[in-house]
């Protein structure tokens, strides 16, 4: 009787973890609980304050850098071409490191590596410039992140983030995202936390932003110690995330309030 | 760096009205936030931005401390005739941005 229970609790345990994230059907981008007047912003290229990044981010790929003297053009050429679906794709698995990074980390390690340039510092408008650029070049296509066996770890703990209570509140990212999205966190509807846009221009901001920035924000509201940029912890997160968004349309760069 | 974003219609028909916008990089610090540890971070905005059609100036704005990062400004104009609409941006700390956009009008 005893591994009969065992499995019975198992099934139990597997549909309770499982039961409450969003059906497929039912989920929507942070862009359907925007004012018209923002979602306007986002479609718009020349109101899109983001395309200002876009616009730098493709002078910056031409520029030769680094003891290599080489720029990105040097090796991938038209970026409309070669880094099509790149950012949709993203955070991947990389072999040197044995764990998965994300787009910046992506960008940073190819200037290292590959140009003899300094990496970018977290936020810094050079590198959200880049980002940008590339992500602009994935505008339209469904998000699709590679789950082998390589990443399910990576995976899995991402997914123990988004469950975990933490901070002064208690409060695990599922509570308001997986189970009271659409409801009102005081004068704001709490969206599903979908990273179809990023970076993204956020009008608090006023400014651009990548995923990590905004997760900070999110661990500072519920009083918790935020991961430094960079941390595994938050790269699992934004795995986990573009996991649960897959299939949407990625809308880089977004607008948001 | 001064990035800037702008849409003319490359053509119109004389006579016809036709709007123009224009989207331009700039922090527009205000001069009133301070920063963590009291002290007050200086103003840096666009005072003034200009739009001239073939030399003649079109349209004017002033810009104050209230307007957000990254001014997107929108406005119509008549077409009268092919030629050059010159954008240009002046503020503090002497920023200055200029652009430019051909329009041909039958």
């Amino acid at each position: 009787m005893r591994p009969v229970a065992a499995a019975v609790w198992a099934i139990v345990v597997a549909a309770s973890v499982f039961a409450d994230e969003i059906p497929p059907a039912e989920r929507r981008s942070g862009y359907d609980f925007m004012s018209r007047e923002t979602r306007a912003m986002q479609d718009d290229e020349i109101a899109n304050p983001g395309m200002l990044w876009v616009l730098e981010g493709a002078s910056l790929w031409q520029r030769k850098i680094g003891t290599a003297a080489r720029a990105c053009a040097d090796c991938h050429g038209d970026a409309r071409a070669s880094m099509a679906a790149v950012a949709a794709r993203y955070p991947a698995f990389d072999a040197e490191r044995g764990r998965p990074i994300n787009l910046e980390q992506r960008i940073n390690a190819c200037r290292v590596a590959r140009q003899g340039a300094p990496a970018l510092s977290w936020e810094s408008r050079e590198l959200l410039a880049l980002t940008a650029h590339v992500a602009r070049q994935s505008r339209g296509l469904p998000i699709g992140v590679t789950v082998d066996a390589r990443t399910q770890p990576f995976l899995d703990a991402g997914r123990a983030t988004f469950r975990r209570r933490q901070g002064q509140l208690n409060l695990a990212c599922s509570q308001c995202h997986d189970d009271h999205w659409g409801r009102q966190l005081a004068g704001n509807v709490i969206p599903q936390a979908h990273p179809t846009g990023y970076p993204i221009y956020r009008l608090e901001w006023q400014s651009l932003g990548s995923l990590q920035r905004r997760l900070r924000g999110c661990l500072v509201g519920i009083r918790a110690e935020p991961y430094d940029y960079g941390a595994p912890e938050l790269v699992d997160l934004e795995l986990y995330l573009m996991w649960r968004a897959r299939g949407m349309t990625f809308e880089a760069p977004a607008v948001r309030p | 760096m001064a990035n800037a974003l702008i849409s003319v219609p490359a053509r119109a028909r004389r006579g016809e009205i036709i709007e123009i916008k224009t989207l331009v990089s700039h922090p527009m610090e205000t001069g009133y936030r301070r920063t963590q540890l009291g002290a007050r971070i200086p103003r840096d905005i666009i005072r003034l931005f200009v739009c001239t059609y073939n030399g003649t100036e079109i349209f004017r704005a002033e810009l104050h401390p209230a307007i957000a990062a990254n001014p997107f400004i929108v406005f119509p104009t008549v077409a009268t005739e092919s030629g050059t609409l010159t954008f240009q941006w002046t503020g503090d700390n002497g920023f200055s941005a200029t652009e430019s956009a051909a329009i041909t009008v039958e």
